[in-house]
């Protein structure tokens, strides 16, 4: 089987997030890059379902910048066979980053059996990828994945959706599977992985190379902004009997309209 | 003024919140609603009330049940022929799965998750989180259109006043199409409480529990709320609560949205587990409690009146 | 030309490693600490990513890391818990004797079985007369025809209990001492082994650490590393490696008492603010950081002279020795810092100030590394 998976660097979740200068983006020159914690699910399940279909490979796609390549390195030093990268900047919008995804599976010869990404990147938080890659190749998609099972190409797929319920979904065929939390325990990279992993195949393309313009370019960002502070804490006295019910109402409502929590 | 699509969900007689708040916020432009599957009389009266012009309600082969290539194939037909400039839906399950789908059929662009937006102009310009809500950004869409947008439940509100449209229901047939990835079976959710360390509310015992047969009004609030209950170090020591339910510097350490802390002074060490909670609630007796300089709404009173009170606002909220 | 950047591959190794510290061994130090009980699992568990044996080359099955690689993994599992990493160093101080003074079969049949399977070894030098006074150790190692013949006593060693093997210094005749002294591979499941129960101590309670006599113990002639007499040589260029590892640990043990300082001087408020605004706590914390990267620069340059091929004796030295006293000073300071917390077991830091004596004391105390620096500056000069 040819598996393919998708991979995303970004900021690592402990590191500030400032707006930078022109509030164009954010300010990049300290980040500490990291996989994107929800593709590490996706690598291990492809490294645990080659293992199971002998003859199988795992080939890693990124989108992104050159100037740090944790993100290729580790899915590597865990187990994958081959890397690709297409260099780009670091903030390209969903579309762009799929349609570059596609251009490079497709330049890699291989037709994909399976396509596993994260179920959403935790630097702009879209969840869009999955989908729109999959309608670009014309596969079918499950997203938010926390079980996967199957032989092969005959796959049982859960997913979760709201109020903890699962969709239950059987495919037959190529699909693109958005993994989420708890689908697996990522495997840590070895040692030996890692020293192993500088041998490994990187193909480098270029957006050009892969089909991608300026053209292609549908989201625009701009006036990057850190939230409003958190007002100062409220306090309520509802020593008197009398005003309890009231107070606990007026809490209870600001916890829906301005905590927004409930 | 825009041309404007806005995709529902329907929750059995009631149509999603979510809806209402978009078309709310839509007041001025030409709206129409789409739903896959049949909208009550008062679902469709809630969409006019809010602003509605005409409900088009999708039905057809392979479309009773979800699923990604079959409502996107539906709606692209429909969608394609109705010269829309925008395709709104609220960020839900469906709505985050469906909308990037059908974008991609139409080559188009679609702004994720926001949290505010304007039609100055007739043109779109949203509000946005990234970096898991440390920065606000604006968001535009460009390229071919419809432009598609999912809106995040909760953050618009609804209206005071809002603008009625006519809400004339117009019925449509469509087809799935094939359906590669479909759903053989739903399985609903357990009742079983998330771990502490997973859950997105918690509410907490602390030592003016006075025992562990009171630690039944948390387990009713946390019902209905649909949160996990834990406690204190100075509960669990008094034997109120298990070791498993500690919240605190040698107990587990939890990032919930919301932590409702009912009798906890709020000691360093019951801090250093639940500090980074995102909303934090406090009741407590005594007004120089510690929490009370961590919590977002402190309630100063007697938690076993407090409490029941507090559990019958949420049942009234939540219905 | 200095560069001071660590490659692509050891920013790597060192994420994982404290990737590996931080998940696995920091949130149960402390249940081990409590128990006295043998991490076995956890030893297992980074023994099966690499993190383990460290100093086995490529040629016996190892990974091939340098003495630099070697120190940033050690100082990661300090980092996760100063006494779990005790007892993983104690398997590379006792190849490391092999690494150096074995043959090509020898260490084809000592070493290569450590990357094949989970084992365990325990380095056998110190007896309860001769500590410091390593050249007087009375263990013999006599001819016996076609075996040796080992007799004596050693005290305080590293993961007797769970050993798969005996790295031993002994001498053929205590009064040549350094010039009798060689090195021997033992099986501990010889006949004549006797091993004390589990020691009682202050700190570093999960590693495993006993008395062990040996009777009449006979060993094959071809476990003996290089001939009779080259002990004392292989000790020394043993510690060449050594103590800049065991430093690098003090660096971890350092480094993970400054993190929770600082985390905990945000957070404690007195006099109306965090106490990260009191310059007395300032200065402190400002010492433990400056100390804590002075040491790791020591104990870095240390290894890296030895993967020079250059002398390193006299930096390993002022590495074991300056990093070993700043981790007491810092893990001491950890603990004023937190105040009434820190002596709670509640918190960490009460075990990382016990933790930290230790390496002030073992792989040669700071005194003794003071006389074998002053040594090599006069008999230099």
């Amino acid at each position: 089987m040819n598996i393919f998976v998708c991979v995303k660097q970004v900021p690592d979740t402990e590191t500030k997030v400032t707006p930078n200068g022109d509030g164009s983006y954010i300010e990049t020159s300290s980040i500490k890059w990291i996989m994107n914690p929800y593709d590490e699910f996706a690598v291990e399940q492809a490294l645990l379902h080659k293992a199971a279909n002998a003859g199988s490979t795992v080939t890693v796609v990124r989108v992104g910048g050159t100037k740090d390549t944790e993100a290729l390195r580790t899915a590597l030093a865990m187990g994958a066979d081959e890397a690709i990268l297409v260099e780009s900047a670091d903030n390209l919008d969903s579309y762009m980053t799929a349609k570059a995804i596609k251009g490079a599976i497709e330049k890699s010869g291989k037709t994909p059996d399976l396509i596993l990404t994260g179920k959403q990147a935790i630097d702009d938080d879209c969840l869009q990828v999955p989908q729109i890659l999959a309608q670009m190749m014309e596969l079918p998609s499950v997203s938010v994945v926390v079980g996967f099972e199957g032989d092969g190409n005959n796959l049982t797929l859960k997913r979760e959706v709201e109020g903890g319920a699962l969709e239950v979904y059987t495919t037959s065929g190529p699909v693109v599977v958005a993994c989420n939390k708890g689908l697996n325990t990522p495997r840590y990279a070895s040692l030996p992985g890692i020293m192993k992993a500088k041998k490994k195949p990187l193909t480098t393309h270029s957006l050009a190379d892969v089909g991608v313009s300026d053209d292609d370019q549908r989201i625009k960002y701009s006036n990057f902004q850190l939230p409003p502070e958190k007002p100062a804490g409220k306090k309520f006295d509802a020593t008197d009997e009398g005003n309890q019910a009231s107070v606990v109402a007026e809490v209870v409502g600001l916890l829906r309209t301005e905590a927004k929590v409930i | 003024m825009a041309k404007v699509a806005v995709f529902t969900e329907t929750q059995g007689d009631n149509v999603k919140s979510v809806t209402l708040e978009i078309l709310g916020k839509l007041a001025g432009q030409e709206i129409d609603v789409i739903s896959i599957g049949d909208v009550s009389d008062s679902g469709l009266a809630e969409l006019a009330k809010y602003g509605a012009g005409n409900v088009h309600v999708i039905k057809g082969d392979g479309l009773d049940q979800y699923s990604p290539e079959g409502y996107g194939n539906a709606l692209k037909e429909f969608i394609g022929n109705g010269g829309y400039d925008y395709v709104f839906a609220g960020a839900t399950s469906l709505g985050k799965d469906l909308v990037p789908r059908l974008s991609a059929m139409f080559g188009a662009g679609m702004a994720s998750e926001v949290t505010n937006f304007t039609m100055d102009g007739g043109t779109f310009a949203g509000t946005r989180p990234l970096f898991a809500g440390k920065c606000l950004a604006k968001v535009e869409v460009t390229g071919p259109k419809p432009h598609f947008v999912t809106v995040r439940p909760n953050a618009l509100g609804l209206p005071e006043s809002p603008t009625a449209g006519a809400g004339t229901k117009n019925d449509v047939s469509a087809s799935a199409g094939e359906i590669r990835a479909a759903i053989k079976e739903i399985i609903k959710g357990a009742s079983e409480k998330l771990d502490l360390t997973e859950a997105n509310i918690i509410v907490s015992g602390g030592r003016a529990m006075k025992n562990a047969e009171n630690f039944k009004i948390l387990d009713e609030m946390a019902d209905v709320i649909g949160a996990t209950v834990g406690a204190s170090r100075a509960a669990v020591d008094s034997g109120f609560a298990p070791h498993a339910m500690q919240v605190g510097q040698t107990g587990k350490t939890v990032a919930p949205s919301l932590y409702i802390a009912c009798g906890i002074s709020g000691a360093i060490q019951h801090l250093a587990g639940m500090r980074t909670s995102k909303v934090i609630v406090a009741i407590n007796t005594d007004p120089d409690a510690p929490i009370f300089t961590k919590a977002d709404y402190g309630i100063v009173g007697d938690l076993f009146q407090i409490v029941p009170i507090m559990t019958e606002e949420f049942k009234k909220m939540l219905g | 030309m200095i560069n001071f950047e660590y490659s692509q591959e050891q920013k790597e190794i060192r994420e994982m490693a404290m990737k590996f510290a931080k998940n696995e061994m920091q949130p149960v130090a402390a249940k081990y600490d409590e128990s006295g009980e043998f991490p076995t699992e956890i030893m297992k568990k980074a023994w099966e990513l690499g993190l383990i044996n460290t100093c086995i080359p490529t040629e016996y099955g190892g990974t091939g890391f340098t003495t630099v690689d070697s120190v940033i993994i050690s100082e990661c599992l300090s980092y996760g818990c100063m006494g779990m990493n005790t007892g993983f160093m104690a398997n590379d101080l006792a190849l490391l004797p092999i690494v150096i003074g074995g043959s090509d079969e020898q260490k084809k049949k000592f070493l290569t079985p450590f990357t094949e399977e989970f084992k365990i070894a325990s380095f056998c030098l110190t007896e309860p007369g001769n500590g410091s006074d390593a050249g007087g150790i009375k263990t013999t190692i006599k001819d016996g025809g076609d075996h040796y013949v080992v007799n004596g006593q050693k005290m305080w060693i590293t993961n007797a209990g769970f050993a798969d093997l005996f790295v031993l210094y002994g001498t053929s005749d205590p009064e040549l001492r350094h010039k009798g002294i060689s090195c021997i591979v033992i099986d501990p499941k010889s006949e004549g082994i006797e091993l004390g129960a589990p020691e009682k101590k202050m700190g570093h309670k999960c590693s495993d650490t006993r008395a062990v006599t040996f009777n009449n113990v006979k060993v094959p002639k071809e476990n003996m590393l290089g001939n009779p007499g080259d002990g004392w040589k292989i000790a020394m260029k043993t510690l060449d490696h050594s103590r800049p590892l065991v430093a690098s640990s003090a660096v971890g043990g350092a480094q993970c008492a400054l993190d929770h300082t600082i985390e905990y001087a945000k957070e404690r408020k007195q006099f109306n603010i965090p106490i990260s605004g009191h310059q007395a706590v300032q200065f402190m914390v400002a010492n433990m950081a400056m100390k804590t990267e002075a040491a790791r620069l020591l104990v870095t340059k240390a290894a890296w002279l030895l993967d020079q091929g250059q002398s390193n004796t006299q930096m390993a030295s002022y590495a074991k020795a300056f990093a070993a006293d700043s981790c007491m000073e810092i893990c001491t300071d950890a603990v004023q810092v937190f105040g009434g917390y820190g002596y709670s077991k509640e918190y960490p830091v009460e075990k990382l100030m016990r933790d930290a004596k230790l390496i002030q004391i073992y792989e040669g105390t700071s005194q003794i590394q003071r006389l074998v620096i002053a040594k090599e500056i006069f008999t230099r000069s």
